[in-house]
């Protein structure tokens, strides 16, 4: 553990410790925005706001019509907006149609919504692997899709960012609207899983 | 890296915090603040990630990546001299070692504000075999591949050239739908489809459907 935390010091942490100071002299940057930036990353963004309009779409018929219309619209009625969710797409999963989505080229994620990527989403074996081999990819993280559905992968190589409406799960029937956004995983708007029906979640969580 | 082969299998780290260490949660928003005071678009930041030198690209994790490219960006930007990189690091920065900014493609089209679309949504298309020096959004798989316009995005700034501080060379951005056969090759593949935002640049029409060029589907 010493030797990792050595590293760091002596690696990109001094590095970026050492460049704050810098162009803090210069006048480019000032360490109380920087505070304030990375508040929000760490808080105010984040996979809750995708989930809370996945349950919405799932409940309220008229939204769900908005939302596959124009994501943008519908993501800011619920007060999620900002530059990377400028221009927001939300893509439905059906039994016939399932989709993932990727960036191959860098990381492109809809962080308004589902806030910064997960390492995996940026790692070379997922951008590689989505869209030559979808299905063993979404087999790592455990689901096995039938084969006649279809899987449709998105490639985020442009200024759209994508969100997958997952399919809502069996047994939620009588689930809240808050209920249901609390069985939303970032995984299943990214269309690596499913979202799990309520029992299942529980007997998870009861399990971690 | 689409279609890239031997990185492994996807490994998903369970609760996940959002940074993994102090200083790529400055890191993040340092760069983000340095590159907007610097007027530097996004589309030159990656371009400036691109350009690190391939070996040390796949040998450094994603905010390693950005701090090299912030690194290349201050000092080809002239935000700070290499006797000041010299001076904080004992180096010249990741900057002195960049691949330098070779670009943009030479003549892109000429582009009104308001440029009429020159697909729609059930065309057959090919991306063109392009490979220009510098930046571009054109994913090295689809290059040369036939596919089927799916999504007109509308208008947006041109990647190719905004990154090299050459116009925005504004056009179309469409939704192509590419079969996954047509893209791998492999058989087995039916029911898999692969959908790319591809501006207008990269696009030529192919007037023959691939699926049925293909035959007896």
């Amino acid at each position: 553990m010493s030797g990792n935390h050595d590293a760091a010091e002596s690696g990109p942490a001094a590095r970026v410790k050492a460049l704050e100071q810098l162009l803090t002299k210069k006048g480019l940057v000032d360490s109380e925005t920087i505070d304030k930036l990375a508040d929000t990353y760490e808080r105010k963004v984040g996979p809750r706001n995708g989930a809370r309009i996945v349950a919405r779409a799932w409940t309220d018929a008229a939204y769900k019509k908005r939302l596959l219309a124009n994501a943008t619209a519908a993501a800011a009625e619920m007060g999620f907006s900002g530059p990377e969710g400028g221009h927001l797409v939300a893509v439905e999963n059906t039994d016939r149609v399932h989709n993932l989505i990727v960036c191959t080229l860098c990381s492109c994620y809809p962080w308004t919504v589902l806030g910064l990527p997960p390492v995996w989403y940026k790692s070379f074996a997922y951008r590689s692997r989505a869209v030559s081999d979808p299905r063993g990819v979404m087999r790592d993280f455990g689901l096995t899709l039938p084969d006649n559905v279809e899987v449709r992968v998105w490639d985020s190589s442009a200024e759209i960012r994508y969100i997958v409406l997952p399919k809502r799960p069996p047994q939620s029937e009588a689930m809240s609207e808050s209920e249901l956004a609390d069985l939303v995983t970032r995984d299943a708007m990214v269309g690596v899983a499913e979202v799990a029906p309520p029992s299942k979640t529980v007997s998870r969580r009861a399990r971690a | 890296m689409g279609g890239m082969d031997g990185f492994g299998r996807v490994i998903r780290e369970e609760n996940e915090p959002v940074f993994h260490a102090d200083w790529e949660r400055r890191l993040y928003p340092l760069a983000i603040l340095a590159l907007r005071k610097l007027g530097v678009v996004l589309d030159e930041f990656r371009h400036a990630i691109e350009r690190i030198p391939p070996a040390r690209y796949l040998d450094s994790p994603y905010y390693e990546r950005w701090l090299a490219a912030l690194e290349t960006i201050l000092l080809e930007r002239g935000a700070v001299t290499r006797e000041e990189f010299r001076a904080t690091f004992g180096d010249e920065g990741a900057g002195a070692v960049a691949k330098p900014a070779e670009g943009p493609p030479p003549s892109p089209r000429a582009r009104t504000k308001a440029p009429r679309a020159r697909f729609k949504p059930g065309d057959r298309v090919r991306a063109r075999n392009l490979n220009p020096p510098g930046h571009t959004r054109l994913p090295r798989y689809a290059r040369g591949k036939a596919g089927l316009v799916v999504r007109d995005w509308g208008v947006f700034v041109f990647p190719d050239t905004n990154a090299h501080q050459a116009g925005k060379h504004p056009q179309h951005c469409y939704a192509v739908e590419f079969d996954a056969r047509e893209l791998w090759g492999k058989p087995a593949r039916a029911r898999e489809r692969v959908r790319i935002d591809l501006w207008e640049d990269y696009l030529e029409a192919a007037p023959t459907s691939p699926l049925k060029k293909r035959g007896n589907r």
